[in-house]
Order: structure tokens, then sequence, then C-alpha cells
């Protein structure tokens, strides 16, 4: 007898399943396809969005898939910050199926497109929705392997490069996560997280529990782009088409972020001393090198490529200091950030369209030519640099504030001189792209007009309404991450939920 | 048991940290295998090696017997083989692809995704630097 809790949790990721399943049956069939993607991203969101209202209102649900009881089955848990990012999954997915349409860069490859981006989707969904470390892994398997196949949908010389080493460095840090759940078995007798959460505490060895915490730590640190496992990263990201770069800037590392946002809250919360130190010195090393990495670059993809990376070290300083302001600050700027850095991946495949590259140095005059065009890239390349009134500067105001009151005074200053570069970084593009004469003896592509206009920049502009509704209407979106970083601290009501038992 | 399934761990992932610090990529997979396999060993082995009887509840009995071998290891170790199956076949694929496409095995010689950051000032030059997708 399915409960509606059931179907909520399962729907989210059994719809892109679908997806994927019929998307593949119908390759040859680009309409039913199209029209399949469409259905699939609208069903996930409307039950993504029902999922976080019923989280919202009476905190976290669990649901036990094929009723074995807990902690011996399948779980699969919903509280407000992973029914949020289920929710932002599904905005995404609609985003980038969107784009696609008007992407030429997919081209013969938009067979293959739509059931892989639905098998990431779905990873992606699973992960957040997981309730156990090693289905957690099965998830993380189901998005990267769909990664890769995107990865090289369209693959030349560069392509395959990047592939190559996208794909070894996260086989690794697979292999490390896995190695950690073989020691964390043999440690508690249980992979279900509210369970670890238990019996983690009692168990006879603390050495090893602190082991199998760091093994954790960098497993995810890896598959999160954190400094100094990040180089997969910027190797990769900027050879894909752009919708492909923009799902992949949205969702991969912030699965690894959520992973550890989940497991040093709720399986190891502050027992182990040395975490909170190592992280905020990770998250500080992160947000530099990233946006230094960023300052050097002048291809447009590869300067967002590492701003990814920059804008995860300030996710990290909520982990690290993990107070409920904090971890309301890490909340909200996943949300922002997945948002934004989508958009900016799709604006940059629309300046590529309208001006004919991706390379700072052979594009220009943008503004005159397509001043629209401008204006939807400013809004989330000012939202990244945290400039109010756009989403990014509530963001990073919870995230420093947080380290204000913790006395954590050199990370709060590390986190707001990378903003002022990341500006200088943004700045950058918009100077070189829309602002400088365009370089002589080059021809302009044809403008963007008509429906592959429609399609290229309705996505852009729904995302650029996004950002300006969390940054001009913000009361109810810091509200719902307070009371995320609340729920996540106070874990009680979480194990209540899978195990049983009142809150 | 668990001695001997430990030193097996060790000496796995010895040679897997070995042949992924090799620049060949056949050798890198290779390294990948055994990283595969060697955390295949560490959940068999956290699971305990009790018995050899396989894991059946006999009839009328709620629990399995003493001597019976944990199942849930096992299972786990059955999913991550056949992950690892997967990826490893994807990435030996790609291998040949990159062979097929750049005769290279040197993972060091791989560097067209990676080009020079600053640009050059001639656009025409720039955008032909630039990685692209497009590029067969």
């Amino acid at each position: 007898m399915a409960r509606l809790a059931d179907w909520l949790l399962a729907l989210p990721i059994l719809l892109p399943l679908l997806a994927c399943a019929g998307g593949a049956a119908l390759r040859g069939r680009p309409g039913a396809q199209r029209m399949l993607t469409a259905a699939a991203s609208a069903a996930m969101l409307l039950s993504a969005a029902l999922l976080l209202g019923v989280v919202d209102r009476g905190g976290p649900i669990a649901s036990q898939m094929g009723d074995w009881a807990p902690p011996f089955g399948i779980t699969l848990v919903a509280d407000r910050l992973a029914a949020a990012l289920v929710l932002i999954t599904a905005v995404m997915y609609a985003a980038c199926a969107l784009a696609a349409r008007g992407d030429a860069a997919l081209g013969e490859a938009e067979p293959l497109w739509h059931p892989l981006l639905a098998a990431l989707v779905t990873g992606v969904a699973g992960a957040f929705l997981a309730g156990d470390l090693f289905n957690l892994y099965v998830w993380f398997e189901v998005m990267l392997i769909a990664s890769f196949g995107l990865l090289v949908l369209k693959a030349g010389a560069a392509g395959r490069d990047a592939a190559v080493k996208y794909a070894v460095l996260n086989l690794v840090a697979t292999s490390v996560f896995l190695i950690a759940i073989g020691l964390t078995y043999g440690l508690a007798g249980t992979l279900n997280l509210a369970d670890l959460a238990r019996r983690l505490p009692e168990a006879p060895n603390q050495g090893a529990v602190g082991a199998v915490a760091f093994l954790l730590l960098a497993a995810f640190a890896a598959k999160a782009a954190v400094f100094p496992l990040f180089f997969w990263l910027p190797a990769s990201y900027h050879t894909a088409p752009a919708p492909v770069g923009a799902i992949f800037a949205a969702l991969l590392t912030k699965v690894g972020v959520y992973a550890l946002i989940r497991l040093f809250t709720l399986v190891f919360p502050g027992e182990l001393p040395w975490v909170g130190p190592l992280i905020g010195l990770a998250a500080a090393l992160t947000m530099v090198v990233g946006v230094l990495g960023a300052a050097a670059h002048w291809e447009i993809r590869r300067i967002l490529s590492f701003h990814i990376i920059s804008q995860i070290g300030y996710m990290l300083v909520g982990i690290a200091i993990a107070t409920p302001l904090a971890l309301a600050g890490a909340v909200l700027y996943m949300l922002h950030h997945i948002v934004v850095k989508a958009n900016l991946f799709l604006v940059a495949g629309a300046i590529r369209r309208a001006g004919g590259s991706f390379s700072l140095a052979a594009l220009g005059g943008l503004w005159r030519r397509d001043p629209w065009l401008g204006l939807l890239f400013a809004v989330p390349a000012l939202s990244l640099a945290g400039l109010p009134p756009l989403s990014g500067f509530w963001a990073k105001l919870l995230v420093i504030r947080s380290g204000l009151e913790a006395e954590w005074y050199w990370l709060a200053a590390v986190a707001l001189a990378t903003g002022i570069l990341t500006l200088y970084s943004m700045l950058k593009i918009w100077l070189e792209a829309f602002w400088k004469a365009p370089p002589e003896g080059q021809a302009a592509p044809p403008p963007l007009l008509g429906a592959e206009r429609a399609w290229l920049l309705a996505p852009v502009a729904a995302l650029a309404l996004i950002t300006l509704a969390i940054g001009l209407w913000t009361e109810p979106f810091a509200a719902f991450a307070l009371a995320a970083g609340e729920e996540l601290l106070g874990r009680e009501a979480y194990i209540a939920a899978v195990l049983g038992g009142t809150p | 048991m668990e001695i001997l399934l430990a030193l097996l761990f060790g000496v796995l992932l010895a040679g897997a940290v070995h042949l992924l610090l090799a620049r060949s990529l056949p050798r890198v997979i290779l390294g990948l295998l055994l990283l595969g396999n060697a955390a295949n060993i560490a959940i068999l082995a956290g699971g305990r090696v009790l018995g050899t009887a396989p894991p059946l509840v006999s009839p009328g009995a709620q629990a399995l017997a003493a001597g019976a071998a944990n199942p849930l290891p096992q299972a786990l170790v059955l999913t991550a083989i056949v992950i690892s199956f997967g990826l490893t076949a994807f990435v030996m694929v790609l291998a040949w692809a990159v062979w097929k496409g750049e005769a290279v095995v040197d993972a060091e010689a791989l560097r067209s995704a990676e080009p020079p950051a600053l640009p050059s000032t001639d656009p025409a030059e720039a955008a032909e630097a630039e990685p692209s997708a497009e590029a067969r």
C-alpha cells in the first residue's frame, strides 16, 4: 500500500528514468523525443514542487522502497535541503532541454542528448533523495556514466582529451568513496545514513571513524571540485556544447557539496575536531585559486569553469562553520549558484552564436548589436559577483555574516576579497565581448533572430527572473534557508523520519 | 582470513597507485581496474568473513544459522562490479578513440583541451586556438 509520501519521493526519480528509457526507444523520432522530454520535465517540476510543499510544511519524510523495514531496505528521504535541490534540478532539466532546442551545436547528436540528459537528472535527483551511503554511490555512478556520454556527444580532439581527464579523475574519486563505504560497513555494520548517525558514535574504534570521515571528505571534495582536487573540472567543462556545459555547471559539483553537507551535519556532527578547520582552509584555498584561475583566462567558458570552483568555496564556508546561519548561507548559495551558473553557460552559448566565438579576443561590439543579450548576461554575471539586489548578494551576505558571527574573520575576509575578484572577471567578459569595438577583418555571424532567438534566450530570461526574484523578494527564500539550516543541525527529525520514533 | 584480505587489498591498492601514476593510458586503465577490485575487497572484508554456508534461512527459523556467509557485502560487491565494468568499458573505448584520433597513448601529450590561457592578439589565431566542441 503506497502512501502519498512514497509517490512523492519516488516520482522525481521515476519520471526522468522513464524519459530516459522512452527517449532511447524513440531515437529515430526527434519530435516525439522533444515532446517526451518536455512532458517529463514538466511532470518532474510539478512533483518536486509538491514534495517541497509537503516537506516544508510537515518536516522530513522518508519512504522504504519495497517495504523492507529500516535500516535494511532502500530508503528515500527528503528534508528541506534535499527537496529544494530536487526542485531546482527539475528547473534545470526544463531550462537545459529548452536551450538545446535552439542550440545548433547539438545537431545530429540530439537523439542521444535526450536520454542522456534524463539519465543525468535521474542520478542527481536520486543522489539528493538517497537515504543510505551505498545508494548514494549508485546514484553518483548513474550521474557519472550519463555525464561521460554527454561529454563525448560531439567530441573532437579537445573533447576526447577532456573526457579522458574527467573520466579517470572521477573514477579514482569514486573508488575512494567505495573503499570508504566498505570501511564504514565494517565499522558500524550499517550504511543507512540515519542509522550511521546513531551507531558511529558508539563504534569501538573511533580512530577508524576519523579515517573513514577523511576518506569520504576526500572523495566528495573531488566530486565537488574542491582545492586541491579540482583539476578535472577546468580540463573538461569548456569542451562540451553549451546546454551540456550548463547542466554540468549547475548540478554535478553541487551533488558533491550536498553529500558533504549531509555527511558532516548528520553522520559526523562536530565530533571530529579537525573537520571544521580543514574544510575552512580548503574553502579559502578553493575560493582564491578558482578566482585567480579565472582571472588568467580569456575564453568565456574557461573563465566560468574556474568560477564554479571558486563558488564551491563559499558553500564549504557554510559547512566549515556549521552554525544554523552558516548552513543557511550554504543552502541559499547552492540554490542561487545552480541557477546563475547554468544561466551563464547558456548565455555563453548565445554569445558564441551571436558573436561567433567563445574567445574574448575574437569578440566585441555585442552591446551595439544585441543589447538584450547584454542585459541577460549582466543579470547572472552581477549576481555571481554578489551585487545587490541580486540573489548572489544575499547568499554571500549570509555566508559572510555567519563567518563574522562565528569569529572566523579571516575566512570572511577571503570570501569578500574573492567577491571583488569575481567582479573583475565578469567585467572582463563584459568589456571584451560587449563593450570594445569588434576586432577588424572578421565577418559578424548573422544576427540572432526568430525562433532560434526565442529558444536560446527564453530559458536564459526565465533563469534571470528567478535570480531577480530571489534578490528582490528575499524574505521567503532566506527564511526557508534558515529553516533548512536549523533542520540540518537538529538532526533528530531526519533520523526519526527514517527510523521511526518521535523527534 | 581477514589478514589475507587486508594484505590483498594493500597489494592491489599499491599496484593501482603505481599504474595510475603512469603516463600511458592503457596502464592507467589497468590501474583503475585494480583500484575497483581493491574497493570490492574492502567491502567484502568489511562484512567480515563469517563462513561459507549459503545465507539461506531454513524453514521455520527466524535468522541465519551460524557459519552462514554475510549476504549483504556480496550484493554490494556485485553492484560495484557491474558499475565498474561499465565505466571501465567506457574508458577503454575512449582511450581507443583517442588512439584512433590523435595516435596518442601518452597522457602527458594530451593537451588539446587546455591550450595556453592567454589569447593571441590576432583574432583569427585566437579563434583557432579556442578548443571547440565542433572541431573534428
